[in-house]
Parts: structure tokens; sequence; C-alpha cells
């Protein structure tokens, strides 16, 4: 861990930026991103970027912005000093960033609620959303109801059957849930479903993506809105420990957290990352380049193309792309990225609810085992941070009936 | 001169508009397809469009969605694929358009895909989610290869966006009047014809301009004949028919109706 993760003037040189954060350039990451998608939805994503260029230097805008975030969202979320979590690995300092706290149990929010501004700006009059754990579409369905914005949530029926305490709260906020029978029934169909319905009603309506994953501009706009997860751990342990972390880890399903924790950290070359995948679905680990949802990406597969059916304990993983810029830091070497089953997730799930009184949500248990595993490769006076992306409540069922068949429970 | 080029130009001189049957290869098995497709040739379809089956078909409604889970169904691969154009190329001179989604075309490689369609009989591709912005290699190697590159425009398509797309097509455009996806309509788009009326004036002369997307019988190619396309596609309306298992003979008396309505001679407006 001691080494730098210095990216080369040579490969920047290719990327056609000088440093890594100028990303994207021209709607693409290296070789990643672009805009994959039928000719009725590019001037729609062109007005969505000028939109979005407009709104980054508006005061006014920015203003509601952190106010909304702080007053609504409960930001800065706290950085923890996790001790019992660090005595059990014996080793490196680990820090929690408790994206957990946020408004509606989630990291979800900081994206909605800049998105959803975003969409109010524009004058679209209805909102949809995609969801896989329900968790961007409860955010979504909660911001709609503030700003006064119907909502409709396509999610897949797989996902609705493992994630009913979400959807009952999507329509308890107002939002109506469409359910989506294609394929596996998950996330990545919910995603093709939304799709369908911007092509239709793309001159009233915003889509409201949850991850750093889709067509050019989304996966920057994503980004950007989630970058405040890593603004606030590089301020929190400069003035706590007068020094950036050694490691940030968090979960990886499209990577909308984990871009956010990276991000601000991309040009500092003595802080690594990783991305804790789920082993059933490893875009990064195992799968190839491909197109999928708009952007160029690491893809599950088969050998002709068709996309694969991914498996995973958490809905929120369950997807069978990555985020474009994730792909580049693989390929770059700039984020390491690993698989965690579904046994070693329960693991971390287990680990933190009784070593720090904090059920994690399936996803961030990722992320949990991951860092306490790569803890202990690590010396005493390193500082590792891990986002907690979300909280467990809506795993309970899942986690209750993945106990009983294993009878531990 | 391909034979796509060649058949708008005869179709030119006997006054006539084309009809573009398209279906999915493998629905419901290939063998079947290919007769389906046989079927559409005798019916009097003047060019066959060849889906092949994703797993995630994004332009697509309902209808077309089943069709490539009944192709999958039926265990289609690449090769099949293939041979099914090869098959029909060896009965048929009628041209055929493959229209897949860009990722299977991506994985097997730009070149190979072409060459291996080509070689067994292709005339041009369409690719619903490759727009031209992405599409600098895949039009060298349609150069390369003397194949129609089949570009879209939408109502959402400005003049400036739209030239350029007609600029970049061979074969000919595709225009969708529809907002959404793809799927039998009762109603046409109220603003088709105006739609054909500002898009023409922007294409290249002698670029042929296609309609689809929602076009379900004969008074809906009528029409969107009569308003200056120079051909329509069927899709959504023939795939209902074979989901439904009719005969070839069947579907072949449907296409011989909805090729009725390309003849302009039979219209009194033109």
């Amino acid at each position: 861990m001691a080494t730098r993760v210095a990216t080369s003037s040579n490969q920047l040189n290719k990327l056609g930026v000088g440093k890594l954060s100028e990303l994207p350039k021209d709607g693409k990451y290296g070789d990643f991103g672009g805009q994959y998608v039928p000719e009725i939805l590019i001037p729609a994503l062109k007005q969505l970027e000028a939109a979005y260029e407009s709104i980054k230097t508006d005061f006014e805008f920015q203003r509601e912005l952190k106010v909304l975030r702080e007053e609504y969202g409960g930001r800065p979320t706290p950085l923890y000093f996790a001790k019992r979590l660090t005595e059990y690995a014996g080793s490196a300092q680990i820090y929690l960033k408790r994206e957990d706290l946020v408004h509606g149990g989630a990291h979800k929010f900081n994206n909605v609620i800049g998105q959803a501004l975003l969409a109010k700006r524009m004058g679209k009059q209805r909102i949809i959303a995609e969801t896989g754990a329900g968790q961007h579409g409860v955010a979504t369905a909660m911001v709609g109801a503030m700003l006064g914005i119907p909502v409709e949530v396509y999610m897949g029926s797989t996902d609705i059957e493992r994630q009913k305490m979400n959807v009952y709260r999507m329509k308890l906020l107002g939002a109506q849930v469409h359910p989506v029978i294609a394929g596996s029934a998950t996330l990545k169909d919910a995603i093709n479903e939304a799709l369908r319905d911007w092509a239709t009603n793309v001159q009233t309506t915003y889509y409201l993506i949850g991850s750093v994953v889709g067509p050019h501009p989304y996966p920057m706009i994503v980004r950007d809105f989630q970058r405040v997860i890593g603004d606030e751990i590089m301020g929190q342990t400069l003035r706590r420990d007068r020094k950036l972390p050694d490691l940030l880890v968090a979960c990886v399903g499209g990577g909308s957290n984990a871009l956010g924790t990276f991000y601000p950290f991309v040009n500092e070359s003595s802080v690594h990352f990783l991305g804790a995948e789920a082993a059933g679905a490893a875009s990064l680990g195992k799968g190839s380049v491909g197109v999928l949802h708009g952007a160029k990406t690491q893809v599950l597969q088969d050998e002709w193309g068709q996309i694969s059916e991914t498996h995973s304990i958490s809905a929120g993983l369950d997807y069978a792309a990555v985020g474009p810029e994730h792909s580049l830091y693989k390929k770059l070497g700039r984020g390491e990225y690993i698989s965690v089953n579904d046994e070693e997730a329960f693991e971390g799930f287990r680990m933190l609810s009784q070593l720090e009184g904090i059920i994690p949500a399936l996803e961030s248990a990722h992320a949990v085992y991951a860092g306490v595993q790569r803890a202990r490769k690590m010396r005493k006076d390193q500082l590792i941070v891990i986002t907690l992306s979300g909280r467990g409540d809506k795993d309970l069922e899942t986690a209750l009936r993945y106990e009983q068949a294993r009878g531990t429970v | 001169m391909n034979r796509l080029a060649e058949q708008f130009e005869q179709l030119r001189t006997k006054n006539e508009g084309a009809l573009v049957a398209y279906l999915m290869a493998g629905d419901p098995d290939p063998l079947r397809s290919l007769e389906y497709a046989m079927a559409m040739e005798a019916g009097g379809a003047d060019v066959i469009e060849l889906g092949l089956p994703f797993s995630d078909p994004i332009a697509d409604g309902p209808t077309i969605q089943a069709a490539g889970v009944r192709a999958f169904q039926s265990k289609i691969t690449m090769k099949s694929f293939v041979q099914i154009i090869t098959e029909f190329r060896a009965l048929s001179k009628t041209p055929l358009v493959v229209m897949s989604y860009y990722n299977p075309i991506w994985k097997m490689g730009e070149e190979t895909f072409l060459k291996q369609i080509v070689e067994a009989g292709a005339d041009g591709v369409a690719i619903p989610d490759l727009p031209v912005e992405e599409s600098t290699n895949w039009l060298n190697q349609c150069r390369k290869y003397h194949t129609s590159r089949i570009f879209f425009v939408t109502p959402e398509t400005d003049d400036g966006r739209a030239k350029k797309i007609a600029e970049q097509s061979t074969g000919f455009l595709y225009l969708v009047p529809r907002y959404g996806t793809t799927g039998a309509r009762d109603e046409l788009a109220s603003h088709t014809a105006s739609l054909i009326q500002r898009v023409r004036p922007l294409m290249p002369a002698g670029l042929p301009l296609a309609v689809g997307f929602g076009l379900s019988n004969k008074e809906q190619v009528q029409t969107v004949i009569t308003a200056g396309a120079d051909a329509a596609i069927v899709g959504s309306a023939l795939v209902d028919k074979i989901a439904q298992g009719v005969s070839p003979e069947t579907l072949m008396l449907f296409v011989r109706e909805l090729k009725d309505g390309t003849r302009r001679s039979a219209s009194a407006a033109v």
C-alpha cells in the first residue's frame, strides 16, 4: 500500500487531458462512455448537458442545492472512527463515511436532489426513474413529493419481490411503481423500460438516472452530485488527522457511491481506491468491453454480445454493467476492484452490526468485508475510509431468509 | 449499384413506393423465420429487414421484445443468423437489410460482422442505438464492404442534424415519425406528412426516404407513400401475425395487401 498510483503523462496524453479529473472529454472516458442511444434521445441529451452546464455556475441553484442537502438531507454526514472494527481487523485505522444517515437511508439522495432541481429548472412536468434495491426509487419519490413533481418508478418484478418495504415506501411517498417483467426482471430491465418511457415522453419528462451509468452526460452529472461524499471525507480526514486517507473503499454496482467517494481524490496518487463488486455481478472483474444502456463500458455478456443475467444477494449491486469512468480507472490501474461473494458480504453485514451497532445495507456490507480484509495487510498508522452507502433496514427480510436457509438463526 | 439501390430505381420507374417488411430472425425458429421471409418476398415485399435478437432491445415495444424472446428460445446463434441470410439469398434477389443493436456487432468486431453478413448476401445494416457521432469506424467498414448504412431521423432531430445524418446514410434514410418504441398503432402520428416534407429537402438527391415505427395496415402505408415517402416499413404488425402462428400463405396475403398501399397509380393524390 505504500506505492503510488500515479497516472503517467503518456496515459493522460492519450486521454487528451492534463489530469484525470478533467474527464470526460467529448463525452468519453478514454475508450469508455459515449452516447449509444436511439436518435430520438440524442437531442434531449444535448439539452440536458446544456442545462447542466448552466446550473454549474448558477449561484441561486447551487445555494438551493446546498440548503436542501443540509436541512432536508442531513448533510454533512459524519466520518466515524470504527474503534472495535479497527481492533477486530487489528491493523490500519478504519473510518466509516456514514451515508446511511442521509435522509432516505442511502447516498442516493445526493444525486436525486441535484437532478430533481435540474428537472424543475428545465420545466419538466414529470420525473421517471429506475430502481434496483429501491433506494434510488425511494429517494426520487421522496424528493418528488417535497418539490411537488409527479414521479413514476420502473422496478424489476424480482426486485419488487425482494424489496417489498421499499415498494410500499415509494407508494406512500406518492410515486407510481411500474413492475417490469422482461428479461431477468431486475435493474437492467428497469433501465430498459425507463429508456423506452423517456423516448416516448421526452418532451415533458425528465429521466432521473440513479447511478454513474447511461449515456453522457449522465455519468458525469451523477458523479458531480455524488462527489460531495469524497469532498467531505477529504475535509474531515484533513481536519482530524492532518492527512489524506491511504485507502478508500466502496461497493460498486453501477458505481455512484464509489465514484462519489473516489473522484475528489483522483489526482492524489497516494490515495488508493478499492471497489467491491458482487461476485455474481462483477462486470469489472469478469466482464468485457461492451455497450449497454447508452455507454461503452465493462459488461457481463456472452460471446455474441448478449447481456448476461446477474445474481447477487443485494439488489443494488445486481447489474450487468458499471459506470464508464470505473472501467477507465480499472484499465489504468487507478482503481482496484475485487469480488465479494454473498457469504462474505453477509459476514460484513453481521460484523458491522455486532461490532459497531450499525446495520449496513447488504450493498455496503460488500465494502465492509473488503475493507476489513485489506486493513489486515496494511500498517497501523494507515487510514482507511469505508463508505457506508446505505442502512440495512430494507434488507432485514432478505437477511432473515438467508440465515433461516442456512440454519444460523 | 447494389441490390437496394437497384430496387429503389426500378420502383421509381414503376411509380411505386417500396414495402419494407420486418421480421425477427429465429422467430419462432430459424427455419420457419426463413419461410416467413420467403412468404414476405412472395407477397411483394421489396426489401426484407431481418432483426438480430438482442437481450436488451431499448428501442422496441412489447411485440418485437416478445419476438426476441421467442428467437432466443429457439436457440438462435450468430451462425444460424448468418445461415438464414445465406439461404434467403440462394432463393431470392430481394434486397435484405439487417437490423441489429450495436453490442452484438461490437462484440464480434464491426468488420468481422459485416464481412460475414455481406458474404451471406445482406445489403445494408440499420443500428438503432448507434448515432452518427459514434460511427466513424463503422462508416469506414461499410464503405469497404459496399454495404448500405441506414441511420435514423426523428421529430426531435433538428434540420442541421438531419442533414448531417442523411449525408452519412446510404440505401435509405429511416424516418421515425413517432415518439417512443416500435409497435403497431391504429393511428399514424398527425405530423408525419409535415415531417416528411421537412426532411426531404435536407437529403442528398436520390437517397430514398423510408418511414417506419407504428405502420400496421394498407391505409397507413398508402398515407406515407402519398405524403412523399419512398418506402413504408412494416414491422410489429407482421411480427404479430407470426406470433399468432399464421401459415406462411396467410402472411403472404397480408403482405400483398400492404404492398397494394405502395402503388401510387392506385391512389389519386400524388
